[in-house]
């Protein structure tokens, strides 16, 4: 299994990518041939990505696997250097298996303006991007797949996004929402992106002085980290800075949040489901394998900083759950407190937190990919999304109902499902945050974060209750509703199995994390 | 004279293609007259060879004429090669624009290839002279291309614009070179960067070097000296305004950088800061101006005062150091970013040529939805603008990146904030650019358009330009090494001996 070892992570990087170009190679009117290719390759991608975890070795998870290091542009000494270890593992599963259910998905659900094979074409082009971010081991070839996300949801929202108008206070007009959202995301993120790239370049300088070859090697970079070579200066502040704006708006965290609850709200079913699922873990991802490892002692002075942004996100989230009105936007502004916990997690610095985060993000992948699908069906057969007009959909389709009500458990972190772990954890970091962290400031944090799953449990019942429980509104008494269909199933099934597992054996995630993240914490603090 | 003809063979092979084109537009009667576009097109392939037989032949690597004032080196080489290429796109472009105004094709090509023979002098000019002749021989054409659809006043105001501040800056030039020699008694770049160093400070030799800059920022329309651009883009045809964004204003950069880099190194800090806030406000004013144009030649006029900012922004670097590493890498940013500037805003030209043609109009919001009725034009579109945006994987991405490289390398306080500008703008010009995906992308085609008609926009040679800049910009964007590769061998040929 040679070939495999080397050449499996490019496989997983570009098959979806040539793919997107292969559909170009049908015809435009064989919508069944382009469905079936975007499938085979996705699945085969998958398929891949399964293949490695089986073959991983466990036993050294914080060791890079699956490594492959060429010549890139020597020019700038940029390298294609790619692998996988613990920390980026379940994520690149998660990309790869969310990103075939969303084909499957898509099968027959086809927002305006159809266009089945741009759509598909963008679908794999975006999961050529999210792969190829959580196993690039080279900041230039990091910021090339992070970047390779914006075009295609930039589309993705723009292009099959929700058409409908809204006012927008701060600008003082009304706009259309698809196009709205979609320039926001993109302005917002390439925002950050740009002073993230400046401090990767700071970064590539300054370790000319430690190495003799300046490198945006990320592995190398760490090893400089873990000595404390980048110190705790002006310059290490400034860098840590710069990667923070273009990590956080990408989380997002409070108070960059703003472009998600638009882009989720407007974009279609299946571009929900990446964004949240998958895109919004580019960003955390980060932060554990770049801002922390490199630039430790820097990170220590953020914690309190990035904490208290986190516990604002879950709480702000929260409570703007209980504002909305829309159950695609509230979905979205869960997001942000989940996202909180899981930054909250980073942010104790601790390997208990960092295992928080990553299973934080695996569920919130998990649960918020199915509610956004949940989401998109009853959209498309209520053709409303207002809580308002919604009620007894419990009654009017028993399946559908029971596995939203299902998803919504999972989503308030209902013990045996997957999404406890994250809440849990982070919380059970937080109490014994990293040595010289202020330990009262951080079991403050847990206590507001506590109060936080109160709230969250608050929204997702009131909102189980609006849309699930009662009587159906007099306005659907003629309709006819057809529950959940194969496609469906056969997209949800597997999100409601891993959430099931994983919250019964959270080892699953786990057992690949929890050696590489206690040694991030051991390399980086030292304890 | 000891001439190398070997070397000179892409001039001569020009230089007899304008005449073959003279020749052809005497003898032909008017039908037949789309020979001499032909005779171009082919004229212009033809003097690539010679350019590969001297970059690959067993000949010296740098060949000099004239007492060293006309030099063929690996720097003239692709210079000479991106002027030829860019040419050769532009023609391809002019092809059928041209030929449906059915007036004066042969002088068009005639002028054309001038004007290109101009920027092939240039690249291998190495004194004040050549230069300045080269420069002349780039311009002179384009005033009267400027002005080639004579009904139109638009097209009037436009050549006439460009003429009267055209001169006016080869007149601030020509004095600030005179300048030059006076003081240092040499037109040749070596004899200026030898001399120059004892006359740091004379009051004269400062102002002499800020007309030159002023004569070149004309040229490259560099902030506040871009006035004349956007109107004559404007309203010159369109494959003279994508010859003007790119052919000319390449030449300019040449100019920019033989002067800085091989004339002027011994005086840095007075070309670095005077540079650095062409190159602040060029980037800054191009684009918040850009974001309130509703014509797409408007908004690629305003854009390209704004690349040309972004391309200025390397001297800036080079200025404050002392390391030869620096300056070179310096200068091969600018390098790597006219060429791949060149390809891009070739293509958005290409693009709006033939988004002109099936929607008849560069209105922005004229082509709304035109993914509907055009789909190929509409890819190409998208690509072409988010290229120009930086946007990874297509090319311009690499061109940025490389432009930030350079300019944070000497972690000077006053270079980095000049990245955080730059940086601040590479977004805002998102903005203005993702409007023209959105349009053709997003919007719906407007109510009452008729846009049945049949003409397929993209045909014959303006199909073939849009494919090869299309190709470059992919492929440059997903593997720029070879191609970064030579071009910092080429920054060593611009730099040596600083």
């Amino acid at each position: 299994m040679d070939w495999f070892e080397s050449a499996g992570l490019s496989l997983i990087v570009f098959l979806p990518a040539a793919g997107a170009l292969a559909l170009f190679a049908l015809p435009k009117a064989r919508e069944d041939a382009q469905k079936w290719l975007a499938l085979l390759t996705t699945g085969l991608t998958a398929a891949l990505a399964v293949a490695v975890a089986a073959n991983f070795n466990y036993g050294g998870s914080e060791k890079f696997q699956f490594e492959v290091s060429t010549s890139w542009i020597p020019a700038i000494g940029a390298r294609y250097h790619i692998g996988v270890d613990g920390i980026s593992l379940p994520l690149l599963v998660l990309s790869a298996v969310v990103t075939v259910l969303a084909v499957i998905y898509s099968w027959d659900h086809w927002d305006e303006p159809r266009n089945v094979r741009g759509f598909l074409a963008l679908m794999l082009l975006l999961a050529t991007g999210m792969n190829g971010t959580f196993v690039a081991l080279d900041l230039v070839l990091f910021f090339i797949f992070f970047e390779l996300v914006l075009l295609p949801m930039y589309f993705m929202i723009g292009i099959w996004g929700d058409s409908a108008k809204r006012r927008i206070p701060v600008l003082g007009r009304t706009v259309t929402m698809r196009l709205y959202a979609a320039i926001k995301f993109f302005i917002f993120t390439l925002f950050g992106s740009a002073f993230m790239l400046l401090g990767f370049l700071a970064l590539y300088f300054r370790s000319g002085d430690f190495l003799g070859e300046n490198t945006f090697d990320i592995p190398a970079l760490i090893a400089l980290g873990s000595q404390n070579a980048f110190g705790s200066g002006t310059f290490a502040f400034l860098v840590f800075g710069a990667m923070f704006l273009g990590f956080a708006v990408k989380v997002p965290m409070w108070p960059f949040h703003t472009w998600l609850p638009d882009a989720h709200t407007a974009a279609p079913t299946v571009g929900s489901v990446l964004l949240a699922a998958i895109l919004l873990k580019l960003g955390s991802y980060a932060f554990l394998r770049i801002s922390i490892p490199i630039l430790p002692d820097m990170a220590r002075e953020w914690a309190p900083f990035i904490g208290l942004l986190a516990v604002i996100g879950i709480i702000y989230g929260s409570l703007a759950c209980l504002a909305q009105t829309d159950v695609k936007r509230l979905i979205a502004f869960s997001s942000v407190g989940h996202m909180g916990f899981v930054m909250l997690g980073i942010a104790t610095m601790t390997d208990v937190g960092f295992n928080a985060s990553l299973i934080g993000m695996v569920a919130h992948g998990l649960i918020t990919g199915l509610l956004f699908f949940l989401a998109g069906s009853m959209h498309h057969r209520y053709h409303t999304r207002e809580i308002a007009r919604l009620g007894g959909n419990q009654k009017l389709m028993p399946w559908m109902g029971g596995i939203f009500a299902f998803t919504a458990m999972a989503s308030l972190g209902l013990p045996g499902l997957a999404g406890f772990w994250g809440e849990f954890m982070s919380l059970l970091g937080a109490y014994r945050p990293l040595a010289g962290l202020s330990l009262s400031q951080f079991q403050t944090y847990m206590v507001i974060g506590a109060i936080g799953t109160v709230l969250t449990a608050g929204y997702m019942l009131w909102m189980l209750q609006r849309v699930n429980l009662g009587e159906p509104k007099a306005e659907w008494s003629d309709h006819e509703f057809h529950d959940v269909e194969p496609t469906e199933w056969l997209a949800w099934a597997p999100l409601i199995v891993a959430i099931v597992a994983i919250g019964v054996y959270p080892r699953i995630v786990l057992g690949a994390t929890t050696d590489a993240v206690v040694n991030l914490a051991r390399t980086a603090f030292g304890g | 004279m000891d001439l190398d003809y070997h070397a000179l063979a892409p001039e001569l092979v020009v230089a007899a293609t304008i005449l073959v084109v003279l020749g052809l537009d005497v003898a032909l009667p008017r039908p037949r007259k789309y020979w001499t576009a032909f005779a171009g097109v082919l004229g212009l392939a033809l003097a690539a060879v010679p350019l590969l037989t001297l970059a690959f032949g067993d000949g010296p690597e740098t060949r000099s004429m004239l007492g060293g004032a006309y030099v063929v080196d690996g720097f003239a080489l692709v210079l000479k090669a991106v002027f030829i290429v860019g040419g050769y796109l532009v023609l391809l472009m002019s092809v059928s624009y041209i030929e449906s105004d059915r007036y004066y094709q042969g002088e068009y090509y005639l002028l054309m290839l001038t004007s290109i023979l101009g920027s092939l002098v240039m690249a291998s000019s190495r004194d004040l002279i050549t230069l300045f002749v080269g420069l002349e021989l780039v311009t002179g054409p384009l005033f009267l291309l400027a002005g080639w659809r004579k009904g139109d006043a638009k097209s009037n105001e436009a050549s006439l614009k460009f003429f009267i501040l055209g001169v006016l800056s080869t007149a601030i030039l020509l004095y600030g070179m005179s300048f030059l020699y006076g003081l240092t008694g040499s037109v040749t770049f070596e004899g200026i960067r030898e001399a120059g160093a004892d006359l740091l400070d004379s009051g004269a030799f400062r102002l002499a070097v800020l007309f030159t800059l002023v004569g070149f920022g004309f040229k490259v329309t560099a902030v506040p000296f871009h006035f004349w651009a956007p109107d004559t883009y404007e309203g010159a045809p369109t494959p003279v305004t994508a010859y003007l964004s790119v052919g000319s204003k390449a030449a300019g950069f040449v100019g920019l950088l033989l002067l800085c880099y091989k004339a002027l190194p011994s005086v840095t800090e007075i070309w670095g800061p005077a540079l650095w806030v062409l190159a602040a406000l060029s980037m800054t004013l191009g684009n918040l101006t850009a974001l309130r144009q509703d014509n797409v030649v408007r908004m690629l006029a305003y854009s390209s005062i704004a690349q040309g900012g972004f391309i200025l922004v390397p001297f800036a670097a080079a200025a404050v150091s002392n390391d030869p590493a620096v300056i070179q890498e310096a200068a091969s940013a600018t390098i790597v970013y006219v060429i791949i500037y060149a390809f891009m805003n070739l293509g958005a030209f290409g693009v709006v040529i033939a988004g002109a043609r099936r929607t008849g109009s560069t209105m922005i919001d004229d082509w709304a939805g035109m993914w509907r009725y055009a789909p190929r034009l509409a890819v190409l579109g998208a690509m072409f603008f988010f290229s120009l945006a930086g946007i990874p994987p297509l090319a311009g991405w690499y061109a940025k990146f490389a432009m930030f490289l350079s300019i944070l390398r000497p972690g000077n306080a006053w270079t980095t904030a000049l990245a955080v500008i730059a940086a601040v703008n590479a977004v805002i010009a998102l903005v203005y650019y993702a409007r023209i995906g959105k349009t053709m992308w997003m919007d719906h085609v407007p109510e009452g358009a008729d846009r049945t008609s049949a003409t397929n926009p993209l045909s014959g040679s303006l199909a073939l330009a849009l494919g090869i800049s299309a190709l470059f910009v992919v492929v440059a964007g997903i593997l720029p090494f070879e191609f970064a590769g030579v071009f910092a061998d080429l920054a060593k040929v611009v730099t040596t001996g600083i």
